[in-house]
């Protein structure tokens, strides 16, 4: 192909935008509004799932040991959970801390007027293991795991919550699968129809191109670089827009939900957008690429 | 490199013996209904005037898309420029065309583009640098006499002004061959003896032309050779003949 032929081809696809305005803006339009919900979708299902893995973070499993037993074997004990897969973090508390974050959480400011009452250390067989899961799905097994161990006198922990929170995950991660399938079929489908409505119009362009002796690619070339066109623009506006909501949403639930600012953490704009942006051109230029290839390849057999 | 220039040798050889045009015993049929064109032969040589006329259903159009490769013979061989048509692979058509100017009763104008860009088309499509199309294009319009509206919208143009276009299209790429499908049949008689006159021209400066019309009045008066179709058939070929009635 010659380099005037390749401009040429650049040239009458932009062109074709604008001969065929009507159908452009129904088509950009056809596509902004299915990428929009696709994107606002997401958004909303990416931040949720954000918001319950951080509170999964915070589930933890005590474990408690038998009296008398060794800091040697406290230690190994230690090293035999960290291994655990499903463990994220090991925390040992001594017998002393944790008899000062009791002073710290029961008696306030008031702890040394209370302690007089306690010439010793009451929770001295309290030192502990804080456990932290990295798969809150796997806290039975754990569990079962850390009383088979000699030495470990009780573990301590929230089996509904843990059950609760990785039920939820489950169901949003099905659900938000579905919709997304359900979404991105229906956006295929509306858009691959208004392209084809689109070049069906055109087809007695076609037959002539191809009565006068035009070339397959000569008379497709054009009209495949117009749908990519259409869907570049069909997924950058509602990228924009969504970009601009999901900021304003970000500054407005700072401003007002500032109380609740532990339980709202909101995925940063470069997080959605890093995976947004690419999704929804690619959608958008494969839609455009695939509807028009296809369609015209119909009306090519003059 | 040495096959290809067989390959012409034997073209050149076939079309001296046959013509730039050659039907031998061609049916065509359609899946329903009977054959649109049954047993026809006819051979058209290089610098020939042909009109072909007949009724609607006599098979003239059927003819012409088995001239443009639109259609592929059920029997026989229809060969053009000495290549045979259904041996033509589906990417050696538009090479075909381009060697085939084409003019049909609606025009079949880009409506769209201007009527420079019109014609441009035919060009740009077989990758003629920019600088020749600018020279070619005006050059092409001013043979048709329409050297002053190349900017005009074609919807803008009347009918006969529309035919002088898509004639500029079909002659810019100088083809052996033009086929004018009912060429006249929009146009008013003045603006049909117009485009008639300019198809003897191009006839003249050796394009072999090939007018299917229903224009009594033009067959007759212009004295060229007239091969006249009925029902799927050649019923008469003559020299300098005229347009046969029905009823004859």
């Amino acid at each position: 192909m010659k380099i005037s032929t390749f401009f040429y081809t650049i040239q009458q696809g932009f062109k074709n935008l604008f001969r065929n305005k009507w159908y452009s803006l129904a088509s950009i339009a056809t596509i902004s509004a299915c990428l929009f919900l696709f994107g606002i979708f997401y958004a909303i299902v990416a931040n949720f799932q954000y918001m319950v893995k951080g509170a999964e973070e915070n589930i933890c499993v005590t474990v408690f040991f038998e009296e008398g037993i060794t800091d040697a074997r406290i230690e190994e004990i230690g090293k035999m959970i960290s291994n655990r897969t499903e463990v994220s973090e090991v925390v040992y508390i001594s017998a002393e801390e944790a008899w000062a974050d009791y002073q710290k959480i029961y008696f306030g400011d008031r702890a040394e007027e209370f302690i007089a009452g306690y010439p010793t250390n009451p929770l001295y067989r309290d030192m502990n293991y804080v456990v932290y899961l990295s798969d809150v799905s796997m806290q039975d097994t754990l569990v079962t795991y850390l009383y088979s161990i000699e030495g470990v006198r009780l573990v301590r922990y929230s089996a509904l919550t843990a059950s609760t929170l990785s039920g939820v995950n489950l169901l949003i991660g099905y659900v938000s699968l579905g919709i997304i399938v359900v979404l991105l079929a229906v956006s295929v489908f509306l858009i691959s129809n208004t392209v084809t409505i689109g070049i069906s119009v055109r087809r007695e362009e076609i037959n002539i191109m191809k009565y006068i002796g035009a070339t397959d690619f000569f008379v497709r070339a054009p009209f495949v670089l117009e749908g990519m066109l259409i869907g570049l623009i069909g997924a950058a506006i509602p990228l924009w827009v969504v970009h601009y909501f999901y900021g304003s949403v970000l500054d407005y639930a700072a401003e007002k939900f500032s109380m609740l600012s532990h339980l709202l953490i909101f995925l940063p704009a470069e997080t959605i957008f890093g995976f947004l942006t690419p999704v929804c051109l690619g959608v958008g230029v494969g839609i455009g690429f695939v509807g028009s290839i296809s369609t015209v390849r119909k009306h090519l057999h003059v | 490199m040495r096959r290809k220039e067989a390959i012409r040798k034997q073209q050149a050889k076939f079309i001296e013996e046959n013509g730039v045009i050659c039907l031998d015993n061609v049916s065509k049929s359609y899946s329903t209904g009977s054959p649109a064109l049954n047993g026809i032969s006819l051979k058209v040589h290089r610098g020939e005037f042909v009109f072909i006329v007949g009724d609607s259903g006599s098979g003239k159009s059927t003819l012409i898309k088995l001239l443009l490769r639109e259609l592929v013979a059920s029997a026989g061989q229809v060969s053009v420029m000495g290549k045979d048509m259904a041996k033509l692979r589906r990417r050696e058509i538009p090479k075909l065309r381009r060697n085939l100017g084409v003019v049909f009763q609606d025009f079949r104008l880009l409506n769209d583009r201007n009527v420079y860009e019109n014609v441009a088309f035919a060009q740009r499509i077989i990758e003629v640098p920019g600088r020749e199309i600018r020279r070619n294009v005006p050059a092409i319009l001013a043979t048709v006499g329409l050297a002053g509206k190349y900017k005009a919208k074609t919807t803008q143009l009347s009918g006969g002004e529309q035919q002088r276009v898509a004639l500029a299209r079909a002659l810019i790429n100088n083809p052996s061959i033009l086929l004018a499908d009912e060429p006249t049949g929009n146009l008013d008689p003045k603006n049909s003896w117009d485009i008639m006159k300019l198809l003897e021209e191009i006839n003249e400066a050796g394009t072999t032309v090939v007018v299917v019309t229903h224009n009594r009045e033009i067959v007759n008066a212009m004295q060229k050779r007239v091969v006249t179709m009925k029902k799927g058939v050649i019923i008469s070929d003559e020299e300098e003949g005229a347009y046969i009635d029905d009823e004859d």
